[in-house]
This record gives structure tokens, sequence and C-alpha cells, in this order.
């Protein structure tokens, strides 16, 4: 990118500017940076309170059936389906932070279920299908900071996208996980299983 | 009908970060006993260092984005697919951001940044772009991550149920901020 910039500079006789560009845009990086740290430091100190005061386990209930629905393979009692609402539910309030280690452990605890220890199962796709989505309510700290007072309007354009793009998350790896291209490719009794499945589907 | 939702919804979203800053804090302190404010000084250590962490991205990014607008390659560029793009009436500016997305959450901020910066945070444009970033993953990132802590090399079908995600999520914000701001 960078390459051509100086050739198309040099081309158009902006060589000056790309020059002037590359000097400004190196400090506005760091000014903007610095002048995000107020906003964030509010912004995820928030959060942290949020996150103290139990609001994960409160929207872990809330969630619970759906994912309970979301995930036929794992048993609603294994510890796999406890972390999977954990790192869901810390999704949905934005805390990064603590969602990763959830998503960590989930993946550890469904990877106990899988029988093809090199293999995706059905439960880890739509798992992670569901985390790339995105699911969430609340803005990251980052978006809060640049957008300052407009990050308001932001709040509800992101939660209608949000879903939209969780349904399709849904609908995708729900519909993909029959395909037979994407079927579990082994000569072992979990094929035999998949393939009934796709049979009696 | 529409209009008057499109109202209802800008009156409104005026509250939604004052009744956050409010609500969080009381619920915690009165109906959870949660030290406030020891949490709050804790929690807002991390945006310093979130900062900090985030400059290298922000300088690689906005300097090669800086560069690429000032060459007038960007302008060349966007005129090429902007007749495409205006048919669905998406924002030649924000494609750039699309595509990065799925790529790198440092380097989309960084574009996200950049077109704040030029446009202002309350066009058109940045509403879009900061919607995009809200609503989508570093879903190449993610994969990895996932996958590679557990030793999973076969994916299967989670890459492409990701990518056909942030496909839907990257058009609806397009749609639903022209819809509500434009």
């Amino acid at each position: 990118m960078i390459l051509i910039s100086v050739i198309i500079g040099s081309i158009t006789g902006n060589i000056d500017e790309v020059t002037q560009a590359a000097i400004d845009s190196a400090k506005l990086a760091v000014e903007l940076a610095i002048g995000l740290i107020g906003i964030m430091a509010l912004w995820l100190g928030m959060m942290k309170i949020a996150e103290e005061s139990g609001l994960i386990q409160s929207i872990a209930k809330i969630i619970r059936p759906l994912v309970v629905w979301l995930f036929p393979e794992v048993p609603p009692d294994h510890p796999a389906m406890g972390a999977i609402i954990l790192n869901m539910a810390a999704n949905i309030l934005g805390l990064g932070n603590a969602a990763t280690p959830l998503g960590l452990k989930a993946m550890q605890e469904l990877q106990e279920l899988n029988p093809q220890k090199d293999t995706a199962t059905n439960a880890m796709c739509t798992f992670l299908a569901l985390n790339t989505s995105s699911v969430t309510l609340i803005l990251p700290a980052t978006v809060v900071g640049l957008m300052g007072i407009n990050a308001n309007q932001i709040f509800l354009s992101t939660i209608l996208a949000t879903t939209m793009s969780t349904i399709a998350a849904i609908i995708a790896v729900k519909s993909l996980e029959k395909s037979q291209r994407f079927a579990i490719q082994s000569p072992n009794k979990c094929e035999e299983i998949e393939e009934d499945r796709l049979i009696s589907k | 009908m529409i209009e008057s939702f499109v109202d209802i919804f800008n009156t409104s979203s005026k509250y939604v970060i004052p009744i956050l800053l409010a609500v969080i804090p009381f619920y915690a302190l009165v109906f959870k006993k949660v030290k406030v404010y020891e949490v709050f000084v804790e929690g807002a250590q991390d945006g310093f260092k979130i900062a900090i962490q985030i400059i290298p991205f922000l300088v690689a990014i906005l300097v090669a984005i800086g560069m690429f607008r000032a060459s007038g390659a960007l302008e060349i560029l966007i005129s090429f697919i902007s007749p495409i793009l205006n048919a669905i009436g998406f924002p030649a500016e924000n494609v750039l951001l699309a595509i990065m997305r799925p790529l790198s959450g440092g380097g989309s901020f960084g574009l996200l940044s950049d077109l704040v910066d030029k446009y202002g945070p309350d066009s058109l444009i940045a509403k879009i772009a900061a919607t995009m970033f809200g609503s989508t993953e570093t879903t190449f990132y993610v994969l990895a991550v996932y996958f590679g802590s557990v030793g999973i090399k076969k994916v299967r079908h989670a890459l492409i149920a990701g990518l056909i995600a942030d496909i839907v999520g990257i058009f609806s914000a397009v749609y639903i901020c022209r819809f509500l701001f434009g």
C-alpha cells in the first residue's frame, strides 16, 4: 500500500504531500490514542463495576434456554455448557477481556466431548460462528472513545446490525453442518453416526 | 410511522450513555455492595493500557492510509469501485474497513479512526463505520486463537459461517445506518 502510494504519488506529482501525510499521520496516531485514554478509562471502569456486580451471571440466566437449544450435542449440565453461556454473556456485555478466557475454557470442555481431536465438532463450529458474529449490547470502549457523544446513536444501530449477523450465523451454521461437504471424514463410528443423522434428515 | 420511529429513536438514544453511567454504579453499590470506587479505578487502568497498546497499530494503518490518500491513489480506487457500490447503496469510503474487519482488529480500528478523523464523528460514513466495527468480529483471529488453543486442524464450516455472518453484519450496518441517520 505504501509502495503504491509512493509510485502513484510520483506520477501525479503529489510526492511532497505523500511524505507530509506519512509524518502527519504518525503524529495523529499517537494524539488519537492519547485522546482516547480518558473516555476509555471511564468506560472500562464502568464495565468493571458491571462485571463485579454479577451482570454476567444475570445475563447468563436469561440466555441459558436459548443456548441449550443452540447446542443440542452438549448435555445441558456439562461444564462446556456453563462456559459457553458465560462466554456469550460476557460478549453481550462487551467484556472482551472476560470473554476470551471463558471462550478458551469452553473450547477445552468441548474438546473433551470431541471423539476426533483434530476435527471441529458441530458444537464448536456453532460456538465460533456465534463468537465471530459478535453478539453484543454494549459497544467496545475504543468505539465509545472515538465517537464521543455520537456513540449514543451507534448503540442501537450496532444492536440491530449484530442481531442480523447473529441470526445469519445461526442459520449458516445450522444449514452448513448438514451439508455433505463439511461432514466429518474418518473411518470410525463418528462418521456412521453422522451419516445416519444425514439420512434420517 | 417510519419517521416517528426514527424521531423516537433519536430522542431516546441521547439517554443511552448517561443512563448506563448512572444505573451501573447505583445497581452495583445498592444491590450488590460492590466497592464501586476501587473497582472503577481498577478497570479504568485498563483504559490506559489499551490506549498505549493500540498506538503501533494506529501508526502503521494511519501512515499507510494517509500516504495512500495523499498520493491520490485512494481517490482513483474509490472512483473505480463507487459506480458498482453506489448501485447497492454502499459508501465507497467504507469498503476498506469492510475488507479489513475480519482480518485484523488493530488494523480495522486504525481505518475506523481515519474515517472518524476525516469525516467527523457525526457523519454518516463514520456512523456506518462504527456500526460495522461494533457488529462484527475479527473472524480469522478468533478462529485461529480458539481452534489453535485445543489443536483443531479441520475447522469444517466454522470459517464460512463466520464470514457469512460478517458479510450480513456489514451490509446490515450500512442499511440500518442509512435508514436511521441517512
